[in-house]
């Protein structure tokens, strides 16, 4: 047992020393100009300064996204956004899924918005539009009142539905036993 | 008419004369013959199929909304052996297909790292490079089982297509995560697209430094557009979405990130209402190929056909059965049998004219095998879109017509659900 220790100690060693001094280190100013539309994590890290307000948001909605998301965000021609919060059942169809019955992190709206909104025009929003939609978006789906403000600090608090719902896989479990779901 | 006769006609008015005079009893016609009359093509400098295999394309569903967002099928039963052509190869995306220029291709590894390293593609290429075959499956694969009741129209294609099988070149993650160094706070690896989509998924470090790899060849040339070029990642074994295309960063951290596509899609509800997460590892298939829906046999010999593989590592048998389920005989698998990849298997078969169904099952190194339709559904959700393995069954009719085997389960009509936009744009 030991010896195996040892054995592989030293092989961690090897792999760890071997480099091969291929790639441009780059400082951390550039990989933050690289980096257009960071990764918003679970626990807020990745959420720019700024607030969104639901009135605001829903004058951006009307210009940018109504026309593919329903007036409403009932969805047509392309996915529903607006749901009872209340989250699914075994047999709410596909369909139905949207952010009030399905989402289960709200820093994911933030992340995703950000990243891939508008369909045909991703990157053009301004991290504070982005606020004022989740803000709105949020109120739709009946998650927060008009009046919440939400930003850095309330994001990541807010609770969503559906997340009551998820479980890891077990196969996922059995080979990561340190994974968790945030 | 007899040899003797024949051979004093070809000698009296030559073949041609033949062929005129009786054209409808010989075997052939005058343009069998056609291709030695004149020089055929010039050389070229890159090889394109015969015009008269056109016809075999991805299929693409006239439901889908968006070209842009949505997903095709490989022409599984029109291809032979394990490689799927590059052309062929299923295609799934989220904000279209980026044309990039392979002199502005830029890879960042940064977060919680030693050293944030930004490397261009003759940096990647300059790493010690492996080259696999790997399945890819999208975790929609295998959608319209979801349909009942069963899809009459159901192909092969259609049924299990989402999957597609290349020999990938790259250098390991593990390599470029070595050489940024790689801090012992970090869990997660947050890879992103550059396409519209800025597409992104979370990967565990564990699996990374395992067998991932940062692929920019298939089949020998360098990766499709559709399939990432100039560089994807290849995920041995796990659902196609998480093996992200046109690579451009890697963030290293401590967390998952619960991205759209890994929360709003690609999770899956279960029989009880539960949602999973993360359901990465692609359970054990198997399809056959030939005879399969749509198509048309005669009684006498065939050789069965299909293609089989397993998330979990090597396939070790497949199994036919002919009176649904209750005997099963073993297929002949055809070699190398690798892990994570298609395997071919085959089985000689006479058939007698009379209606049969047939089955199939592939089973795993780790015991894995697949369920039945009934099965299937204890466990899974009527309503998920992902994730469907169950056993697909084709029926031979008395005229040779073969049609989807599979029977309704209950009166109450479900799907289609479009899991990854195959069939139905559901985003
Ligand atoms: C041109 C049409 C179009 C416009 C305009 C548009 N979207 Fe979308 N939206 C889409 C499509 C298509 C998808 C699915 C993308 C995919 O497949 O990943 C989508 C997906 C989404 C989703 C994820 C839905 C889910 O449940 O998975 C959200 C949230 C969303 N859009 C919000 C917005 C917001 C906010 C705007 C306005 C800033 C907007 N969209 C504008 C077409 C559009």
């Amino acid at each position: 047992m030991v010896k195996r220790v040892l054995v592989l100690l030293a092989l961690l060693g090897l792999a760890v020393g071997a480099r091969y001094n291929l790639g441009t280190p780059i400082s951390e100013e550039l990989v933050a100009q690289y980096d257009l539309r960071p990764a918003v994590l679970p626990d807020g890290r990745g959420l720019p300064p700024g607030e969104g307000k639901v009135e605001e948001g829903e004058r951006i909605y009307a210009e940018k996204c109504a026309s593919c998301h329903g007036a409403r965000g009932e969805g047509y021609p392309f996915n529903r956004l607006v749901a009872e919060p209340f989250p699914i059942t075994k047999d709410t169809e596909p369909a139905e899924f949207a952010i009030g019955n399905y989402w289960q992190y709200a820093t994911t709206l933030y992340d995703y918005i950000r990243r891939a909104m508008p369909f045909g025009a991703a990157g053009t929003l301004t991290n504070e539009e982005v606020y004022h939609l989740v803000a709105f978006l949020l109120y739709m789906n009946g998650i927060i009142d008009a009046h919440e403000p939400i930003n850095q600090k309330t994001l990541p608090q807010v609770k969503m539905p559906a997340r009551e719902l998820l479980e890891l896989d077990p196969e996922t479990k059995r080979r990561f036993p340190w994974l968790t779901l945030p | 008419m007899d040899r003797r006769k024949f051979f004093r006609l070809l000698g009296a008015g030559g073949l041609f004369g033949l062929l005129k005079a009786k054209a409808q009893t010989l075997p052939w016609d005058e343009d069998t013959f056609a291709p030695m009359k004149t020089l055929g093509a010039p050389l070229s400098e890159y090889g394109q199929r015969s015009p008269f295999e056109e016809g075999v394309v991805r299929y693409i569903s006239p439901n889908l909304r968006t070209r842009h967002s949505g997903a095709d099928f490989a022409p599984l039963e029109k291809l032979e052996g394990v490689i799927t052509p590059n052309g062929l190869h299923f295609e799934r995306h989220h904000g279209g297909v980026p044309q990039v220029d392979p002199a502005k291709y830029r890879l960042v590894i940064h977060g919680m790292v030693e050293r944030p390293l930004v490397f261009t593609l003759e940096d990647l290429k300059r790493f010690p490079s492996v080259t696999r075959t790997y399945f890819i499956e999208c975790a929609g694969n295998g959608q319209n089982g979801y349909r009942n009741p069963p899809d009459p129209q159901l192909t092969a294609t259609r049924s299990r297509g989402l999957a597609s099988n290349a020999s990938w070149t790259g250098v390991p993650l593990a390599l470029l995560l070595k050489e940024a160094g790689v801090k012992p706070e970090a869990k997660w690896l947050i890879p992103e697209g550059m396409d519209a989509a800025a597409y992104t998924r979370s990967l565990p470090l564990e699996k990374a430094m395992e067998d991932v790899l940062v692929a920019y060849a298939q089949n020998g040339e360098a990766l499709r557009p559709e399939q990432g070029y100039p560089v994807r990642l290849v995920v041995p074994g796990w659902e196609g979405s998480i093996q992200v295309k046109w690579l451009r960063r890697i963030l290293v951290t401590d967390l998952p990130a619960m991205a759209k596509d890994e929360t709003s899609e690609y999770t899956d509800v279960m029989a009880d209402g539960k949602v999973w997460a993360f359901t990465w590892i692609m359970d054990p298939e198997s399809i056959i190929t030939y005879p399969s829906g749509l198509q048309q046999i005669k009684p006498g010999f065939h050789e069965i056909r299909g293609l089989a593989w397993s998330g979990y590592g090597r396939i070790t048998k497949v199994e036919i059965s002919f009176d649904e389920g209750k005997t099963w005989r073993q297929a002949t698998l055809e070699p190398p049998v690798e892990r994570y990849a298609f395997v071919r298997f085959k089985m000689p078969w006479h058939w007698d004219g009379k209606e049969v169904v047939l089955w199939s099952r592939a089973w795993d190194e780790k015991g894995n095998t697949q369920p039945t339709r009934e099965e299937f559904f204890k466990k899974w959700g009527r309503n998920n879109r992902y994730h469907y393995n169950a056993i697909q069954a084709w029926r031979i009719l008395p005229d040779g017509r073969v049609v989807n085997g599979d029977r309704p389960l209950g009166q109450q009509a479900f799907g289609p659900m479009g899991g990854c936009g195959g069939e139905v744009f559901d985003g």
